[in-house]
């Protein structure tokens, strides 16, 4: 980006367009999903929290065994909360129509992910309490329900940027005074409401395979963060195992990928199907290949570092899946590209350009972005304070907070 | 018969009214908790003296348990804007996305990642670390209330915006406009004071069942003694803050003032009325709409245009036009509002026929650059969200549900203030343990509080109906196009989800308050 563009990024004129150029407004519509794709890696990353939950009774034999594992996960909960709902509220921001396309089309899906989430966030708090009515295994039951679906659903969701979904967008339906729904302007065209994307194989592949790279991290934040033999035994187990599974499934998604007919759009905004899209957008932006070579080489070392024993795998796991979902990501939505493409209506496709919010709007928001690396910077000083040494059993019985 | 799509409006707005109600019961105790322990835990700071940790240490538990689940309901609110009422977030998105965003940027992570701290930081943080990280999770939870009433005020009174025509949607054009106008100042103000008050209401009142129990009487007394004298300011904030909500809302949205106070007939030195009781629905008549009512003359003048001689617009009026008062009728509002979308139809069907000379004279009425562009925009678009109704009847809320909420709400203000006033004189003079009926009286007013509470925002959200953003987009073509059963059924599962959940929560409470501050909540944890 030349100096010219950076100016007009970050200047404020008057008016809607803030007196800034197209090349400002497309800048600004990069860098913003640049920022989705990071909050969105991080919350897969973050779905450790999620892979611990759904091996809560496999790694934790007893009661204190399993309260070791839930007090470790139970420190860092809030957090994959925190960036779920961030990363939802800024692509409202930013993409407001593909909020509107896939939340209000996709209903039964995002609605499960809801009600998953809703139960894990009461689960860690009420467990253990007096008087909690519905029982500790029920919410041990709420953990495990969120540990699986939660990660599948987003796993499935993210899948459909890139196999599509079908739905048609028409604005000026706001121009039809009628009364039975045609004023709304993103419909879904079949029933199914979100669950059609369960037909498709490649979905659920990629659920499955972020089920399971979730429960890899999460064995590796357990061997990291709980002080405990028999628990970083168990977890070192698990972990080769759900590691193991990960690989064919992501890699039969990726190839999948890579051999896929993506839609790019033209400078007039036309849509057109392009063979082997992604691969040619991986070609295209190198950078992009290597990010994800990389990440995908560090989750693949996490797990043998992790099998050999090393404390220190969630972060070589962490960093090869913040590396890898970004390339992805922004493979998805780069290079003209339409990230949500539209199987009903070629033209109804989603893309950086004809979804995203305005100039002024984008570039507001990118002053309040600049806040990120002070928000990052807390968050890390916040998790060693709290997390510096490994959870004891001698803690579960002092007079802290617990899960 | 009613269509799907308006069955699928009706079970939207009931699943969003559901979940913001029970959002609400566990966001204000969160707010004021959290401002309350970090001044406990300042106390233990400042003297050293562990009595205030323990005291701390304890609200702070029973903040840890209402905490978690306002973040979940929280979720879900920010998630349905999206799931069932995808128009609205397309047609408002580029200006109430941006709130929602900078919300979780600047103060969502803020609340959440040092709450971390404030929980299980004690023995790994030194206490100034840990007295800041309290402070930080207060700062976060109403830097996050800001945001989230900005919000809510936009869609009250819509400013900073122009209407895109090539996007077909509204547009931000100041920030600044959005993020401080009037409305939104206020309303943060009126609700978080609100909101201290109630957490303060809390405080008071679990320390008063201590006391009719002689139970833990110093934390109690100490507690307050901090509680009521922070309640007692923030009652009067409160107070002050909604006084200024009812000129705000004489001004922008004069139908839910006039629904409030059950006014039919405006006039000049309109009464306010104290305590009415309303006729049903088929009886009440324009001139007659109380069995009996108690007002105070000119009352509502002052408090809406601070002159006791001002002309409160009354339903009929809003309904009827009224020219004296320079007021128009809810039908040339319509055919106005008709207007604006016609013209988008016109633009629609040249723009299907590639027609570029009608879709130029149409976009120039909509450019707010040009002569033409001013006068349609504040004449015709101005009202586009009445091109979407079918009758004026439409444009009026629930007159006895806003009444009776209005007077609940102001009410049990005025007896907060006067109970907090009481409490913390009599226990600045240690006569506060004796009055055993007083205690009483603390503690029934914590569900008081909650209900007023509720009550405040059956009063905003209820009295802006029909609209989902005042004038512009009306409920009934802001929602999803999914079925009306799909949304039935979300519905009642979520029901009977918040019903468990709420029940688990106050029966915790209550185990929690009864085992007191010196057993820690887990030390007998329940068996798995």
């Amino acid at each position: 980006m030349d100096t010219f563009i950076f100016m007009q990024v970050f200047s404020l004129g008057h008016g809607p367009e803030g007196g800034g150029s197209s090349e400002a407004f497309a800048f600004l519509q990069h860098y913003w999903w640049f920022l989705i794709s990071l909050l969105g890696a991080l919350l897969v990353f973050l779905l450790f929290v999620q892979g611990g939950q759904a091996l809560l009774y496999s790694i934790g034999r007893t009661d204190e065994e399993r309260s070791l594992a839930v007090n470790a996960l139970g420190r860092k909960w809030k957090l994959t909360f925190t960036t779920l709902v961030v990363f939802g509220g800024a692509f409202f921001a930013s993409f407001p129509l593909f909020y509107s396309t896939s939340f209000g089309g996709a209903f039964y899906v995002w609605m499960a992910v809801l009600f998953c989430f809703v139960v894990q966030a009461v689960a860690y708090e009420y467990r253990r309490k007096p008087a909690n009515v519905l029982g500790a295994k029920t919410f041990d039951a709420f953990l495990l329900v969120n540990g699986i679906l939660g990660p599948f659903l987003l796993g499935t969701a993210l899948s459909t940027l890139f196999t599509g979904a079908p739905f048609t967008v028409d604005r000026l339906n706001l121009a039809d005074p009628g009364t039975n729904g045609s004023t709304v302007i993103s419909q879904w065209t079949t029933p199914w409401y979100g669950l059609d994307a369960l037909a498709v194989v490649w979905n659920p592949v990629l659920g499955v395979a972020v089920v399971l790279l979730a429960m890899t991290l999460g064995c590796q934040y357990l061997m990291n963060s709980v002080g405990d033999e028999p628990v970083f035994c168990r977890a070192r187990r698990r972990m080769l195992f759900c590691g193991c599974g990960f690989v064919p499934f992501f890699v039969a998604w990726l190839v999948h990928l890579l051999f896929a007919t993506g839609y790019t759009e033209n400078p007039a905004g036309l849509i057109t199907a392009e063979p082997y899209k992604y691969l040619h957008n991986f070609s295209q932006m190198p950078f992009l290949a290597v990010g994800l070579a990389v990440g995908v080489g560090l989750v693949l070392w996490s797990v043998y570092a992790g099998w050999r024993g090393s404390r220190k795998a969630i972060w070589y796991g962490g960093a090869g899946t913040v590396l890898a979902v970004l390339a992805l990501l922004l493979c998805a939505g780069w290079n003209h590209t339409a990230y949500y493409p539209s199987l009903a209506d070629m033209q109804s496709s989603l893309t950086i350009r004809n979804s995203s919010s305005s100039l002024f709007t984008l570039r507001v928001m990118a002053y309040v972005s600049l806040l990120v690396p002070f928000v990052l910077a807390y968050i890390w000083y916040a998790w060693r304070a709290v997390s510096r040494r490994p959870l004891t059993r001698g803690e579960l019985h002092g007079d802290g907070h617990q899960y | 018969m009613v269509s799907d799509y308006l069955q699928t409006v009706d079970w939207s707005r009931a699943q969003f009214a559901l979940t913001a109600v029970y959002h609400w019961l566990f966001v204000p105790l969160t707010l004021g908790l959290s401002v309350l322990v970090a001044i406990m835990e300042s106390c233990w700071v400042r003297t050293g003296d562990e009595f205030w940790r323990r005291t701390a240490r304890f609200w702070m538990r029973l903040f840890g348990v209402n905490f978690a689940i306002g973040v979940a309901t929280g979720l879900i609110l920010e998630f349905e804007f999206g799931t069932n009422w995808s128009n609205y977030s397309y047609f408002v998105g580029d200006i109430f996305g941006a709130p929602l965003a900078i919300e979780g940027i600047m103060a969502f992570f803020l609340e959440t990642t040092f709450i971390a701290v404030m929980f299980f930081g004690w023995d790994k943080v030194s206490r100034r670390v840990h007295l800041t990280a309290t402070w930080l999770t207060a700062v976060g939870a109403s830097l996050s209330a800001w945001w989230i009433l900005v919000a809510n005020a936009w869609m009250q009174y819509p400013v900073g915006c122009t209407f895109n025509l090539g996007s077909v949607r509204n547009e931000m054009t100041s920030f600044w406009e959005v993020a401080f106008s009037p409305v939104a100042v206020n309303k943060f103000f009126h609700t978080v004071a609100s909101s201290f008050m109630l957490a303060a209401l809390f405080v008071v009142g679990v320390s008063a069942w201590y006391l009719l129990r002689r139970r833990e009487e110093r934390m109690a007394r100490q507690s307050i003694g901090v509680a009521s004298v922070f309640g007692f300011v923030f009652a009067l904030v409160t107070a002050f803050t909604g006084d200024r909500s009812g000129a705000l809302v004489a001004r922008v949205q004069p139908m839910k003032l006039a629904a409030l106070e059950a006014l039919y007939n405006g006039q000049a030195g309109a009464p306010l009325t104290v305590v009415g009781v309303l006729r049903p629905a088929g009886s009440r008549t324009a001139d007659d709409p109380f069995y009996f009512g108690l007002g105070v003359p000119k009352l509502l003048s002052v408090m809406s245009f601070r002159d006791a001689q001002a002309y409160v617009p009354g339903i009929g009026d809003l309904l009827a036009g009224n020219p004296k008062q320079g007021i128009l009728s809810a039908a040339e509002k319509m055919a106005r509002g008709r207007v604006a979308v016609a013209e988008l139809a016109r633009y629609r069907a040249a723009s299907e026929a590639g027609d570029r000379r009608t879709m130029a004279a149409v976009g120039r009425k909509f450019d707010p650059a040009t002569s033409e562009g001013e006068e349609f925009l504040s004449e015709y678009f101005a009202y586009l969200g009445y091109g979407y109704l079918d009758t004026p009847a439409q444009l009026v809320p629930n007159v006895p549900l806003l009444f009776y909420s209005f007077r609940v709400m102001v009410g049990a203000g005025v007896l907060f203030i006067v109970v907090l006033g009481v409490v913390w004189w009599l226990n600045r003079r240690n006569r506060l343990a004796s009055k055993r009926w007083l205690l009483r009286t603390c503690v029934w007013m914590i569900p008081l509080a909650y209900l007023a509470s509720q009550a405040g925002w059956v009063v905003t959200e209820a009295g802006r109906q029909p609209w989902a953003i005042q004038n512009l987009m009306p409920v009934g073509v802001a929602a999803s196009k999914i079925p009306g059963a799909s949304v039935s059924v979300t519905f009642f599962l979520f029901l009977a989800l918040f019903t468990a959940l709420f029940v688990a929560e106050v029966s915790i409470l209550l185990r929690q308050i009864k085992i007191g501050p010196d057993a820690a909540g887990n030390s007998k944890p329940q068996k798995l």
